[in-house]
């Protein structure tokens, strides 16, 4: 047996060691919460998982050594379930870098003639870097996006650069200010302009994040005050502790004190608000997912004794499904909540 | 061995095995004071108590705090200012009694 896979087989019996003593069933059981899917609102799409940086705590493990990308007919399958399924009313692009894909100018043109709300997991810096792997530029995105009228959502994981630069690479701080200002000047962030600009959140360690709200305020504050930069909204997430951030933990000897922080701070009403229940998250092959961390854990949707793909999808098979839990669940349902949209209680 | 241990913060309510109702009391007051907004935030709270933490040097309370700080917003810059601040006061402190040795001084006919 080769060390690698003693390795990797040390790390499925680390994992189900770590499922058994953070059982989330156990938690929903105990509470008598029951989490059924409410209606799927939102289609969720992975594109790539090619990314121009490699941030420390990114659940998808993106890089510019990635190279798995949505193909044409996948992406075709995507908006034909959009076209096909009115109560999907929001498309919502992450990657890796979801502008990576080359495909993804015809995605957001064809989803914008569906009249859908489409919102994009956009990193700033790939405006400013291009893309690694081509060199092809990135540089007309905030007009782009101004055109399709597409909700920009931006990691930003502080005001300042020191947070910044230790979580997502030294000199993204400046690119990002440099790329925001870009997005400002197209109107993104502005009153009554309709252009949104979001940005989020997450704390650079092993800690929870502040509330929303008193964030959201420094944020606005601090960034006008230096940069004269405008925005909409501040959504704060919890570090997932899954891959990077996951290893990240256990090499700080820190993962079951953060576990167990977690755990002490669910929120039966952060955990009805959880965004699996309106969302499904699709990869870049056309599995479907509870959500965008189950589908890092490959836990596919599993339907008919088959994994559902974007291929059989099929809505009211979907909405009725239940979903499926993990340790990883304590990060959506501890404190205020944590979800794509940002704090959910 | 060690005389501090992170893990013995945890068991902190231990203190209360022999007077359970004073211990209440000064966890409801602790909590009353610190854990909540007032008229100060949780982050000052945070940052004030992360200075008292320096200067009383203990290390439960400077682990604690610097996660306090961290969760209610606060940055390692202003939680850097924060020591400073109570590092210039005890510097202070040391240095007014200065005042004392030259009152001292005098009565000793030596100034």
């Amino acid at each position: 047996m080769s060390q690698l896979t003693v390795l990797k087989q040390n790390d499925i019996s680390q994992d189900s060691t770590d499922e058994a003593r953070y059982n989330f069933y156990k938690t929903l059981s105990e509470k008598r919460i029951d989490l059924p899917p409410t209606k799927i609102e939102t289609l969720q799409i992975n594109l790539t998982k090619l990314c121009n940086q490699t941030c420390l705590h990114c659940h998808v493990d993106a890089s510019p050594k990635r190279k798995e990308q949505m193909d044409l007919d996948s992406v075709n399958r995507c908006l034909e379930i959009l076209a096909t399924n009115p109560e999907i009313r929001n498309l919502d692009l992450t990657g890796g870098a979801p502008e990576l894909n080359p495909h993804f100018d015809y995605l957001v043109t064809e989803a914008k003639k569906l009249n859908k709300h489409i919102m994009v997991r956009h990193n700033l810096t790939v405006t400013i870097d291009g893309n690694p792997v081509t060199g092809e530029s990135k540089e007309y995105l905030p007009e782009f996006y101004a055109q399709n009228q597409v909700e920009v959502i931006s990691s930003l994981p502080y005001y300042q650069e020191y947070f910044t630069d230790k979580q997502r690479g030294k000199g993204v701080f400046e690119k990002s200010i440099e790329s925001i200002l870009l997005l400002n000047k197209e109107g993104f962030g502005k009153e009554r302009t309709g252009l949104e600009l979001n940005f989020v959140y997450n704390p650079v360690g092993a800690f929870l994040p502040a509330p929303q709200e008193s964030l959201e305020a420094d944020f606005k504050r601090e960034l006008f005050k230096k940069y004269e930069i405008e925005f909409n909204k501040l959504f704060v997430i919890t570090n997932m502790p899954i891959n990077r951030f996951k290893q990240q933990l256990k090499r700080l000897g820190a993962y079951d004190e953060y576990m167990t922080k977690l755990v002490n701070a669910f929120n039966p009403t952060a955990a009805e608000g959880a965004m699996c229940r309106s969302l499904i998250s699709v990869s870049h092959d056309g599995r479907i997912y509870d959500c965008d961390f189950n589908q890092m854990l490959e836990m596919d949707v599993i339907l008919d004794h088959e994994p559902m793909t974007i291929f059989n999808f099929d809505y009211h098979k979907l909405a009725n499904r239940e979903i499926m839990f993990g340790s990883h669940c304590y990060g959506c349902t501890a404190g205020s909540g944590s979800s794509c949209g940002g704090a959910t209680a | 061995m060690n005389y501090y241990d992170s893990k013995d913060l945890k068991r902190f309510g231990e203190v209360g095995n022999f007077s359970e109702d004073l211990m209440k009391k000064f966890f409801d007051y602790y909590n009353a004071a610190v854990g909540q907004d007032g008229a100060l935030s949780k982050r000052e709270k945070a940052l004030i108590a992360l200075a008292v933490s320096h200067v009383k040097q203990c290390p439960y309370c400077i682990d604690s705090y610097t996660t306090q700080c961290l969760e209610s917003g606060a940055d390692p810059e202003q939680m850097t200012e924060a020591i400073h601040v109570a590092a210039s006061l005890e510097a202070g402190i040391t240095l007014i009694h200065g005042v004392q040795m030259h009152n001292s001084l005098k009565r000793n006919g030596a100034l």
